[in-house]
């Protein structure tokens, strides 16, 4: 039987925590781009588009992501094209992020004053110019801290992952204890690998908070 | 096998799937309650503790939300008995489920208090309100009412995360969906029966919430907006 020591349980586990900088990576980026095009539709005049995001948004808010993450992976390979637990976990993280940044950034965007809406029109912009020198500028900025404060969510949210058997963190500790049996250390190890990872992020998001707060933008 | 569904394969198993939706029914509504409970009295003495009481707390809010659920479960079930401490599957899902919504709802609820005004409570002492009294009649009923939505949308949350509960092997919706599955090998059908399911728990839940906010805290409407 091999011997681990303490050593060599952090180096694995570093090993893997590099799996869930990455799958978080894809899952931020994916879900960002989704979700501004979600958003986007959200504020589109056309009802059916409004009605769908707001499903869309609902539905992936109001069930576990484990379900979703289960219904990707085994529903691709019920429907004969089974996918790899990557695959299952890139999608499935990516929709999940791209539904809340929607909901977020619909936010800021209503935060913005009415009134402001209304001035720029009266001013001659039209829609897109209202929106590219008025808006968005000021719905960027409110938005940011949120956003920030979803990447931990996001980061949190690959943890899931290993229960399909994708080797990140989480699962990498499992291993780990199965063959040292030390679980006490191991998942002390991985809480403060999480921690490690979001809390500076979280306190990011709460310093750009402040500075908001400060300017008087909320 | 063909991309055809058949619901019917589920209905041998309507008894896994009640029990199922009691444990996570039972687990949500106790850790609700535990949660809100111990979450006033973390946010009480984040505010007015002793120093090292402060930061202590501060720390349990922090670590708790900044690591995922699932690890703090499996830390309570597989690490703590690596100490001597052994805790059953439902009771460390349970001790999980609390101090995950204690912590989130704290700081919620720290936010709240903080947004009452100094001469409120001022006004409520000269009044001849005892400390008890004001700081409950003052800061805490309307700090609640306050930000009573969003503790809503974090019990749900919590709810909805109860699904990982199932690695433990507690006996909740999901580990009645991954049982099933493992009989049937209908996987897609049950998760997507069981997803619904989830989705009512968290409709129903929005629901009563707002039905018993709307009583606890009525004579609030008028100020509140």
């Amino acid at each position: 039987m091999i011997e681990f020591t303490l050593w060599d349980i952090v180096r694995n586990l570093l090993l893997a925590a590099r799996w869930t900088v990455v799958l978080s990576l894809i899952a931020f980026v994916g879900g960002a781009t989704v979700g501004l095009v979600l958003t986007f539709m959200r504020l589109s005049s056309r009802r059916w588009l409004q009605r769908f995001t707001s499903l869309y948004v609902d539905l992936f808010q109001g069930t576990p992501l484990l379900m979703q993450l289960f219904l990707i992976f085994f529903g691709a390979a019920a429907m004969g094209h089974p996918i790899s637990a990557w695959w299952a976990a890139s999608i499935a993280l990516t929709l999940f992020t791209s539904a809340f940044l929607c909901d977020i950034w619909r936010g800021c965007l209503e935060a913005v004053a009415k009134g402001q809406w209304h001035a720029a029109r009266v001013l001659g912009m039209n829609y897109f110019q209202t929106m590219r020198h008025v808006i968005l500028p000021q719905a960027l900025q409110l938005s940011i801290p949120p956003t920030v404060g979803f990447s931990v969510q996001v980061i949190k949210g690959t943890a899931l992952a290993s229960i399909i058997g994708f080797v990140e963190l989480t699962k990498a500790g499992t291993m780990l204890n199965n063959a040292t049996f030390e679980p006490f250390t191991i998942f002390t190890l991985v809480a403060l690998f999480y921690f490690a990872l979001c809390y500076p992020l979280s306190c990011y998001a709460r310093h750009l908070e402040k500075k908001l707060y400060e300017a008087g933008l909320r | 096998m063909g991309p055809t569904l058949d619901f019917l394969t589920l209905l041998p198993y309507v008894s896994e799937l009640v029990k199922g939706l009691t444990t996570t029914v039972v687990l949500t509504v106790v850790t609700t309650l535990t949660g809100l409970g111990l979450a006033v009295a973390v946010a009480y003495l984040r505010v007015n503790g002793q120093p090292w009481m402060r930061w202590g707390l501060g720390g349990y809010v922090e670590v708790t939300r900044n690591t995922p659920f699932i690890v703090q479960l499996f830390f309570i079930f597989f690490g703590l008995p690596g100490l001597g401490i052994k805790i059953d599957a439902i009771t460390a899902a349970f001790i999980a489920m609390t101090l995950n919504l204690a912590a989130y709802s704290a700081e919620i609820l720290r936010a709240g208090i903080s947004a009452t005004a100094k001469g409120q409570l001022e006004a409520a002492r000269a009044l001849g309100m005892s400390t008890l009294q004001s700081y409950r009649h003052v800061v805490l009923v309307p700090a609640f009412a306050r930000v009573y939505p969003s503790l809503i949308s974090q019990a749900i949350i919590v709810m909805l995360g109860s699904a990982v509960v199932s690695q433990i092997s507690v006996f909740d919706l999901t580990y009645a969906a991954n049982f099933i599955q493992s009989r049937n090998f209908r996987s897609f059908e049950v998760y997507l029966l069981i997803t619904l399911v989830y989705l009512l728990l968290a409709f129903g839940m929005r629901r009563a919430f707002m039905l018993v906010g709307k009583r606890v805290f009525a004579y609030q409407q008028g100020e509140q907006r």
